[in-house]
């Protein structure tokens, strides 16, 4: 509900703006219809973006969790349904499939200025998005659980697993642990990171065949086993905000969320003083005698549709920078771990530079990883509900992915 | 009716269904045929927050001519209809041959995902019809002798779960039968199992899943019986008394073979919509235990890539599903029919 206030009241407030006639950000014309997901650090981006409304510019913008699903059909229209579209590693890939964003650089020389190197995200040479904030899956605990259980915080996950033994024996919580376990993107997505910290690859390199069956993913797909094994028996049905929510209600004591989960969490609604003073934020752990942190690295960032005309593509980038300028990002410092010299890391932000700094790997941007990703969501429950063996569950995923990929000619 | 008479009547009507109905789907069987084209991939290097790397991307101008030369994209004949995804040709042989027992061969036939998604909506499809057709008549002869003051509120409660959308009252039952919710603890506490979950293994999800079935589905039978049940002939009924019948031969004699149309029509609509189970499992976040096939087009139009293809595949096979599940009582409404006009 809050989410929905802060939108209406951002509305409300752009609306205000436009009446007052005054051009706030330098644009004069042009048309902004923003496509993005729906979090906090993203309803912060879209209200700054908001603020350039006047007489002649019209901002309007579409919040949804399944942006994913409407944007390839919605940038494809001509003229595009949103100028610009909010994407993150995985999400770029199909407009950049399908040729629906344009490059960035005339507009980045004219109007990105304050924009550092790292944000501008080039494919082949060319800035196809310019990066805002990056988010990473990292470890969650709680200081007093894990004090009254007698453990040292975890740093790696077969310490986490022991971790939550002791936390279940000591009689302190049933199920002390949770992740993003819903069967489907979310379920993959874990699997995606336990196997990057195990070393995998996920393709055959240079081709779009897959590689997963080996003994790195039969490893990882046991730890995961092990984890859910430690969650509440719901858990193929948890996504982010179930976790958030089971966090919240002092429910877990260690987890594996989104480092943008951390703002919520750490705010003082929704859960009692006790449980966010002794909410500690880590870098993602290690795994199997591994040294990178078994999590991927995800920017978010805009891009600039191509069936626009020129007008509003600059409107509509002018509008973007507004959204991420550096006062925007200072009043919303604890929302996203923002790409910006003027974002300040508080206690929110310290999983995920954690993370990153522990060398994590990207999550790759590669065109046939959603596919691969999908596969993987639709065949992990039966393995984690003991009904087939690791080894069966791999290869369903590689027979699933590589039917899917010949549809799509990758293969 | 003189034949150009009627022509005209039904001609709003058969406008419309050929527009929104006919010719969409000759156009999803078409699209069922072709596949996308081959992407062209080439090795760039990508520069992002993270650094730079070399990863593989699609060559667009490559890829927009070969759309642009073939839009509907590659011819595959029936080649997405015996694929993996789909009917499975070659690894239903594969299990057929390896497998020892009726036993084995069923589980490896679970794992390919349309016979998994086919056994769950048959298995929905078969359970609900029968016990909603029960319980409905159940529901009508209770009403039916219910005083006149208590009749219309107990028809407005009856009539409930149909009225309550489809997606609210499942997400509102998947809360309740959560490990935290209220039928989900209580279940826990009688069954003193504090691992239980309605939500973790397939054989209670389904269970689930048919339960919510019945109850959303029950009052549509019972709203058309208890209409029936008004028309019963009361002189045969009387004559029946009178013969010293019982309530319950009455009911087998007199009530239901009256009501046996109604039974078609009920029964008719049952499985229809039954194999098109969808909004539960979406409700329940079910994916993981019970997949239908509905669930698994929606699934292939979802996400980063929508597989059109593949997708309506999945549509014309249960297109031609829903028609093998008809036939045997269209066949008998077509001969009560010719029956009738000769």
């Amino acid at each position: 509900m809050t989410n929905l206030k802060t939108a209406l009241m951002g509305t409300a407030i752009g609306a205000f703006i436009a009446t007052a006639a005054v051009a706030e950000c330098g644009i004069d014309s042009g048309s902004v219809r923003i496509l993005s997901n729906d979090f906090p650090a993203l309803h912060a981006v879209n209200e700054g973006a908001m603020a350039c409304a006047s007489d002649s510019v019209e901002v309007t913008v579409n919040q949804t969790a399944d942006h994913k699903d409407i944007q390839v059909a919605a940038l494809t229209a001509d003229p595009a349904q949103y100028t610009t579209a909010v994407v993150a590693n995985s999400s770029i890939v199909p407009l950049i499939n399908s040729d629906l964003i344009r490059p960035l650089d005339d507009l980045v020389a004219k109007y990105g200025d304050g924009l550092s190197q790292s944000q501008l995200i080039t494919i082949d040479g060319k800035v196809m998005a310019i990066a805002f904030m990056a988010n990473a899956q990292h470890l969650y605990y709680r200081a007093d659980i894990l004090e009254e259980a007698g453990v040292a915080p975890p740093t790696t996950y077969e310490e986490v697993v022991a971790a939550g033994q002791a936390i279940r024996d000591a009689g302190i919580m049933e199920n002390p642990f949770a992740f993003n376990s819903k069967a489907g993107w979310n379920l993959a997505e874990e699997f995606v990171n336990m196997y990057s910290g195990m070393g995998g690859s996920f393709f055959k390199p240079g081709t779009a065949e897959p590689a997963i069956n080996n003994e790195a993913g039969v490893k990882a797909l046991e730890m995961m086993k092990a984890l859910t094994e430690l969650s509440t028996p719901d858990y193929l049905t948890l996504d982010s905000t179930a976790t958030t929510a089971l966090w919240e209600s002092g429910e877990v004591a260690l987890a594996t969320l989104w480092g943008s989960q951390g703002s919520a969490i750490l705010d003082h609604e929704g859960s009692t003083p006790e449980i966010v003073e002794s909410t500690q934020l880590v870098g993602a752990p290690t795994v199997g005698g591994g040294d990178i942190p078994a999590s991927t690295l995800w920017w978010d960032g805009f891009t600039i549709a191509k069936n626009i005309s020129d007008e509003d593509a600059a409107a509509t980038f002018q509008a973007m920078v507004n959204g991420i300028s550096p006062e925007n990002i200072a009043a919303n410092n604890d929302k996203a771990v923002w790409l910006s010299s003027a974002f300040k890391p508080g206690k929110s932000a310290e999983g995920v530079v954690e993370t990153a700094n522990g060398g994590a790997n990207p999550y790759p941007m590669i065109p046939f990883m959603g596919l691969l990703h999908g596969a993987i969501g639709d065949n992990l429950a039966e393995f984690l509900q003991g009904s087939e063996s690791a080894e069966q569950a791999l290869s369903d995923i590689e027979a699933a992915y590589t039917t899917a990929a010949k549809e799509q000619g990758f293969l | 009716m003189p034949h150009r008479t009627f022509f005209w009547f039904i001609l709003p009507s058969l406008a419309a269904m050929i527009l929104f109905i006919a010719l969409p789907i000759v156009s999803v069987a078409v699209q069922s045929l072709y596949v996308e084209h081959e992407q062209v991939i080439k090795t760039v290097e990508n520069c992002g927050p993270f650094g730079c790397s070399e990863e593989t991307t699609v060559d667009q101008e490559a890829t927009r001519a070969l759309r642009e030369a073939e839009p509907l994209g590659r011819f595959n004949g029936f080649g997405t209809y015996l694929n993996r995804n789909h009917l499975a040709t070659e690894e239903v042989g594969i299990a057929w041959a390896e497998s020892e027992s009726w036993g084995d061969f069923g589980s490896r036939l679970m794992n390919l995902p349309l016979y998994k998604a086919l056994a769950f909506t048959l298995t929905y499809t078969f359970v609900v019809a029968p016990l909603v057709l029960v319980l409905g008549l159940a529901v009508a002869l209770g009403v039916n002798s219910l005083p006149r003051i208590f009749k219309g509120p107990t028809i407005f409660a009856s009539l409930l779960p149909m009225i309550v959308t489809p997606l609210i009252g499942s997400l509102i039952l998947f809360w309740m039968i959560d490990a935290q919710g209220i039928l989900g603890k209580t279940l826990q506490v009688i069954f003193d199992d504090p691992q239980l979950s309605l939500k973790a293994s397939p054989a209670l999800t389904w269970i689930t899943l048919i339960v919510y079935g019945v109850w959303h589905n029950t009052p549509f039978s019972f709203i058309v019986f208890y209409a029936g049940l008004q028309t019963v002939p009361s002189d045969t009924l009387e004559a029946a008394l009178i013969d010293g019948a019982s309530r319950w031969e009455r009911l087998r004699y007199v009530v239901v073979p009256h009501l046996t149309p109604l039974v078609v029509f009920i029964l008719l609509m049952q499985l229809m919509d039954g194999f098109r189970v969808f909004e539960p499992i979406v409700g329940f976040s079910a994916g993981a235990n019970a997949t239908s096939l509905s669930y698994i087009i929606y699934n292939d139009l979802r996400g980063d890539y929508q597989q059109f293809g593949s997708a309506a595949v999945t549509s014309i096979l249960t297109i031609i599903g829903v028609a093998i599940l008809l036939t045997p009582v269209l066949v008998r409404t077509w001969r009560d029919f010719n029956r009738k006009r000769a």
